[in-house]
């Protein structure tokens, strides 16, 4: 019954992240939910007001992590709730990213926005397992820089990895790059025919970056992207997360670059 | 497969003593009946209830009901309420929780059906329906509760169609006239030579329903009339879906300048998706009492038509009707195969007859097809 009732859990931890965004860390009150794996996500109850999708952004621990963006009335729930406060979480939901494809390439993981989020846990495993892997880039773009997620950690990646930021408007006194997170792609000192690519953001943002990786040679069937469409169950009865013959609930997210291609092509899919 | 035993053969009163045996073994009978106008499903009390002497004239964008010469109870086709009411509720909560004064959480699954389904006189197409209810709902790795509390233990008693309407086209999906599998008891309406029905198990719970039913084995001649009232049936069927595989027609279809066409007709009200049989897609909404510390989950039936159906933060991904339209028609046609490794459309020809602006699901793929025989090099 776990899938259809959400398990309540407690906010143990709650860290401001941006003007918009928090990372709260959950500890069950009662039965704990089987792991979450990177690219994975939860469907988040904000008792009263709804429940959305929401990916698991890390973990401490046993204890999943979630990256929260208040954009509508229940992530603004889930965003404003304190340390000490119960919700219901359902899951975990969909596919999760094949970090272990990658082992023994070099590594490019390009995140647009909040798709830094579901991106973290893939950056951690690969930076935990360091040796397995080649050489690894690390690409984030936001709106401006004070909506970078994740300064802390961006900071220890990059003693282990190339680390590029770059924003829409410049502001705060940036002196990085401004401009789309694509332009950073060919600057990487990675073997781009060898590699393999991890992507979430915007679905035209996702579009733009994987042009841009195919055109650097990454071969398409290395590239992962994560897309997103309305959820309302995460089980695969409501119907709404479809993108042609996928239900992404189920059949994604995360879905390899091949089988998104024809179905990111159609407008309106 | 017709069963290896000799059909019985009931007489016109024995749908009485079977609502009588149905209602005795505990089940709440669902059939046909004339309700404003339209032979929907319900519950029904009696045998009496059954549309005796109705049948419906259907074309696109029509619905009538007619009255018939003969006593005819199972001629009915079409109507705008499927078992999928019976199943899969327009509403139902799928949790509630309370949250305690200190702060904690309690919560309680969904409500169990008080009720034990039998459904009387459905035809082949809506059985083939409820298979792909089952498959969609109950079939993958989240067995929906709130269905297969509803749908486990149902029984089902189907009446083989021997009076297709002008709009079904069940011959193309392979669903119908004749009732294969999926029943507790298939019966088949005589009318020339007295009315009776022929009736033939299809589980041990059906052949012991049966076999409580004042009934006498069925001669060669019955059976034979039973046999020709199908092969009629099949043969009148007038509607048919291209000749060709659909799911890779839609697929081919996806840049089609016929969706604009459909688009520039259908009016986005989403009754083809409330009639329709197989679709099942659902919206939820969380409801608080006044205190706001009860919270119940309900969850109701919701169509891809509508604008909220594809939101997203910063706007719908299908705005156009176009788009809509061709969400539904791919899924029913095509996508539906490669999700659950079926066709989600049966034939039953609902959603055609009650399309306010008359679109006709037959009839677009036909021009589908055409289009892509032009595009064609
Ligand atoms: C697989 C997946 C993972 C996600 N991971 C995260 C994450 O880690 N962090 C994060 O902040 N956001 C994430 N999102 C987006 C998040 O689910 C939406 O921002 C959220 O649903 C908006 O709901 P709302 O009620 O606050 O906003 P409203 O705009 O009021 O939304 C109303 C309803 O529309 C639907 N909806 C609106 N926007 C979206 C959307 N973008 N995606 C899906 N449904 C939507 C929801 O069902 C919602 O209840 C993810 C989305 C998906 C599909
Ligand atoms: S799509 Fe139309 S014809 Fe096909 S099952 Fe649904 S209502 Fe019946
Ligand atoms: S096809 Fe017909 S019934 Fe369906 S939404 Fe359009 S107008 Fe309504």
């Amino acid at each position: 019954m776990n899938a259809v009732v959400p398990v309540p859990h407690r906010i143990v931890d709650r860290r401001v992240d941006t003007a918009d965004t928090v990372t709260v860390e959950l500890a069950p009150v009662g039965e704990a939910l089987p792991a979450f794996r990177p690219g994975q996500f939860a469907m988040l109850t904000a008792y009263g007001i709804g429940d959305v999708p929401i990916s698991v952004s890390g973990r401490h621990g046993a204890r999943p992590l979630h990256t929260i963006r208040a954009v509508g009335a229940v992530t603004r729930a889930l965003h404003d709730a304190a340390p000490g406060d119960v919700i219901g979480v359902r899951g975990p939901f969909g596919t999760a990213w094949d970090v272990a494809s990658a082992a023994g390439h070099d590594v490019i993981v390009v995140a647009g926005g909040i798709g830094l989020a579901p991106l973290r846990p893939v950056v951690e495993r690969v930076l935990a397992d360091r040796s397995a892997f080649g050489r690894v880039a690390i690409l984030a773009g936001a709106r401006e820089p004070a909506e970078l997620l994740y300064a802390d950690a961006r900071r220890q990646w990059a003693t282990q990895a190339q680390v590029r930021t770059t924003v829409d408007r410049a502001a705060d006194g940036w002196k990085g790059p401004v401009g789309l997170v694509t332009a950073l792609i060919p600057g990487m000192d990675v073997d781009h025919a060898a590699a393999a690519a991890f992507v979430c953001g915007p679905e035209a943002m996702m579009w733009f970056t994987v042009q841009a990786l195919l055109e650097r040679g990454v071969p398409a069937a290395r590239i992962q992207v994560s897309l997103e469409r309305n959820m309302r169950c995460g089980l695969g009865w409501c119907g709404h997360c479809q993108l042609g013959p996928l239900l992404l609930c189920r059949d994604g997210p995360v879905v390899g670059y091949p089988v998104a291609e024809p179905l990111m092509r159609v407008r309106e899919l | 497969m017709r069963s290896e035993e000799t059909p019985r053969l009931i007489g016109a009163d024995g749908l009485g003593a079977l609502f009588t045996a149905l209602r005795d073994r505990g089940y709440t009978v669902v059939g046909p009946t004339l309700r404003d106008g339209a032979v929907v499903l319900a519950e029904l009390d009696s045998a009496g209830q059954l549309p005796s002497g109705w049948s419906a004239d259907t074309e696109a964008g029509r619905y009538r009901s007619r009255r018939r010469e003969d006593g005819a109870v199972f001629a009915h086709c079409a109507g705008p309420v499927s078992a999928k009411t019976f199943v899969h509720p327009p509403r139902a909560r799928l949790w509630s929780a309370d949250r305690n004064p200190d702060g904690s959480v309690s919560a309680a699954g969904p409500d169990a059906p008080a009720k034990r389904f039998a459904f009387v006189g459905v035809h082949p197409c809506d059985i083939a329906a409820l298979g792909v209810l089952d498959r969609v709902l109950a079939g993958g790795e989240h067995p929906d509760p709130v269905y297969t509390a509803r749908r486990d233990g149902t029984f089902v008693v189907v009446a083989e169609c021997t009076e297709p309407a002008a709009t079904c086209f069940c011959t193309s999906m392979g669903t119908g006239p004749a009732a294969t599998a999926g029943f507790d008891i298939a019966i088949t309406e005589l009318l020339d030579g007295g009315h009776r029905f022929l009736a033939r198990g299809g589980s041990p719970a059906g052949t012991e329903v049966l076999a409580a039913l004042p009934s006498v084995p069925a001669g060669a001649e019955d059976t034979a009339a039973a046999t020709a009232a199908v092969e009629r049936a099949a043969a009148a069927i007038s509607r048919h879906m291209p000749d060709e595989p659909l799911p890779a027609l839609m697929t081919a279809s996806r840049e089609s300048p016929r969706w604009a066409d459909v688009a520039s007709r259908c009016l986005t009200c989403g009754n083809c998706t409330m009639v329709c049989p197989t679709c099942f897609c659902t919206s939820t909404e969380d409801v608080t009492d006044l205190t706001g510390q009860h919270t119940e989950h309900q969850r109701h039936w919701d169509s891809c038509f509508s604008l909220d159906f594809s939101y997203l933060h910063g706007g719908p991904v299908r705005t156009s009707t176009a788009s809509r339209y061709r969400q539904w028609m791919s899924h029913k046609l095509g996508t539906w195969q490669e999700q659950f490794g079926m066709s989600g459309c049966v034939g039953c020809g609902r959603c055609i007859a009650w399309c306010p602006a008359g679109i006709d699901i037959t009839e677009e793929a036909a021009a589908l097809a055409a289009a892509r025989l032009e595009d064609a090099p």
